[in-house]
């Protein structure tokens, strides 16, 4: 009877290490599928990504009246000027530039002429009105003083 | 048992499986790498470029310096304004790069390798001072359109190459010859590959100054790529579009070139002086050939700070075109009082002369050091801006720097 007792009771120690072993697998396999699905979960040291950021965000967000992808200034109009400005160059060479109406119009005339710069049909008079509104020309006189002096101590 | 075995090993396997499946899609491969498009171009990594350079416009790139940036005799490519009118050129095969020389006054249509270039000809190294045409544009009044340049679009870098001269009289030039024009690599904004971004030229006699160099060389070494590598046309003294990069073609021409943006009011000002503001007509424009004298204050940096009774001293760079700077001044009580500056004769033609002052401030207080450079025909600097034109080329005013005595 002690014998069979002692057998049934490895019997059941086998029973529930494999058990165990079994449950085990299950949680392991389990955890190997989701690895698969979600890899980056159990990446503990991962760098700081800054890219994935850029994606999540709203590339036409505006920020304190600035629209951010471009810098230029959320006004009427705007947004015609970044479809059909910044697709050929960078919004910096607009914003770098202050002219009247005028002007703005001469220098479309100019990148149609020479840039392959399409007619912009109606669009022309929007993207001046924001141009010659927003950036507009300041007086700055014979010549401009000294701005923006960052003062630091001479050894 | 064997039963057993069986879901044993094939318990191993599924996990291989797994782990094979892991392997292929883990998450380290991927670690740190972001997707191209999602790069965002660091200009001053991907040109080896000053953190205090400054980004004018990203497409095309424009870059330029500040005073202070450009204090070295010879100036290190880390501090060299960037001006691109396109894009740089992709994929730069240099084993299959050619020099072509055509046009209407080549006596023979010639084409050489790189290789050839550096073989067949004699190598010459020079100092070479480049300054864009618009430098200084910011300041004109009513504003000019373009990149708004304010005084860091010169260089004064060290160029090695071969004579444009020994290459255009190896490939033969006609009695007709009045102009070249120079074609290149880079890619036009818009991407349509029968235009060209830039290409202009200058006259024979320019093309034919000993110092007019074909660089294949930068300060010792391959011209980095945002400056013209693997060949630049260089030309000292005049509006830096005249030294063009990406070198591929050079036509010998019976006119004037005719090239994008030899035209217009590209590189171009009023043969007469006009009215700020004023228009003009297309024939009443005249090609900028030599640039007007000039000089900056390298060192100290604006906005020094200075305890009374202590001297200044001031350096910088001055350079006058085709001319060379004779007479070097300085003033701090805005110009009513002139004194010297010591200057030293260029390197060789063409290159910057260096100055240096020694200044003691009469009391504390705010003060401008100003500096006035004269050139060899006795014209000089003016305070004020010059003679307004529609793109705002050639303001040499007199540059100046912001001082404190306490």
């Amino acid at each position: 009877m002690s014998e069979e007792l002692e057998f049934f009771k490895q019997v059941k120690k086998v029973y529930h290490l494999l058990l165990l072993l079994f449950s085990l697998f299950v949680i392991a396999g389990g955890a190997l599928v989701y690895y698969m699905s979600n890899p980056e979960f159990f990446n503990f040291n991962k760098p700081p990504e800054v890219a994935v950021v850029v994606e999540e965000l709203d590339p036409d967000r505006i920020e304190n009246g600035i629209h951010v992808e471009t810098g230029f200034v959320d006004a009427e109009g705007m947004m015609t000027v970044v479809r059909n400005c910044t697709a050929c160059h960078s919004s910096k060479l607009i914003l770098q530039n202050r002219m009247n109406a005028d002007r703005w119009n001469a220098t479309i005339k100019w990148m149609q002429q020479t840039q392959n710069l399409p007619d912009l049909g109606k669009n022309q008079e929007i993207i001046v009105n924001y141009l010659a509104t927003n950036y507009p020309p300041v007086d700055t006189g014979r010549r401009p003083g000294l701005t923006n002096i960052d003062w630091y101590e001479l050894d | 048992m064997k039963r057993r075995s069986f879901v044993k090993k094939a318990t191993i396997s599924s996990f291989a499986t797994l782990i094979g499946a892991e392997i292929i899609f883990g998450s380290n491969i991927l670690e740190g790498y972001v997707p191209l498009a999602l790069q965002d171009p660091d200009p001053f990594k991907m040109f080896n470029k000053n953190k205090e350079m400054v980004v004018l416009n990203d497409k095309p790139w424009n870059m330029e310096a500040q005073a202070h940036l450009l204090d070295d005799e010879i100036t290190p490519n880390s501090c060299m304004f960037i001006r691109n009118n396109g894009l740089i050129p992709e994929n730069i095969d240099i084993k299959n790069w050619v020099l072509k020389i055509d046009g209407e006054s080549v006596v023979k249509e010639k084409t050489y390798t790189l290789a050839e270039l550096k073989s067949k000809f004699k190598q010459y190294t020079y100092q070479l001072t480049i300054e864009c045409g618009g430098n200084g544009r910011s300041e004109f009044n009513p504003p000019a359109q373009g990149n708004q340049w304010t005084i860091g679009a010169v260089h004064c870098a060290s160029w090695t190459g071969v004579r444009l001269r020994d290459v255009l009289e190896d490939a033969g030039i006609k009695n007709n010859a009045v102009y070249i024009g120079y074609h290149a690599a880079d890619i036009h904004l818009s991407r349509d590959p029968k235009k060209e971004p830039i290409s202009r030229g200058c006259p024979m006699s320019k093309a034919l100054q000993d110092e007019t160099l074909i660089a294949f060389k930068m300060n010792g070494e391959d011209i980095p790529l945002v400056h013209g590598y693997p060949l630049r046309l260089v030309a000292g003294g005049w509006p830096a579009s005249v030294s063009g990069k990406w070198l591929n073609r050079i036509s010998i021409r019976n006119i004037i070139h005719d090239g994008e943006k030899m035209g217009g009011d590209s590189y171009r000002v009023p043969c007469k002086p006009i009215e700020p503001g004023e228009k003009i007509k297309d024939e009443d424009y005249c090609i900028i050939e030599s640039m007007p004298v000039k000089s900056l204050i390298t060192y100290p940096k604006s906005g020094a700070i200075i305890n009374k009774g202590k001297t200044l001293n001031i350096r910088g760079h001055a350079w006058a075109g085709e001319l060379e700077v004779t007479k070097m001044e300085y003033s701090i009580d805005y110009g009513s009082t002139w004194k010297m500056c010591s200057v030293e004769k260029p390197k060789n033609r063409l290159a910057w002369q260096h100055f240096k002052a020694s200044i003691d401030f009469p009391q504390t207080g705010y003060y401008e050091v100003w500096a006035k450079a004269t050139d060899s025909n006795g014209k000089a600097q003016p305070m004020l801006l010059p003679g307004w034109n529609p793109k705002g080329y050639l303001n040499n005013a007199c540059h100046r720097i912001a001082v404190k005595v306490k």
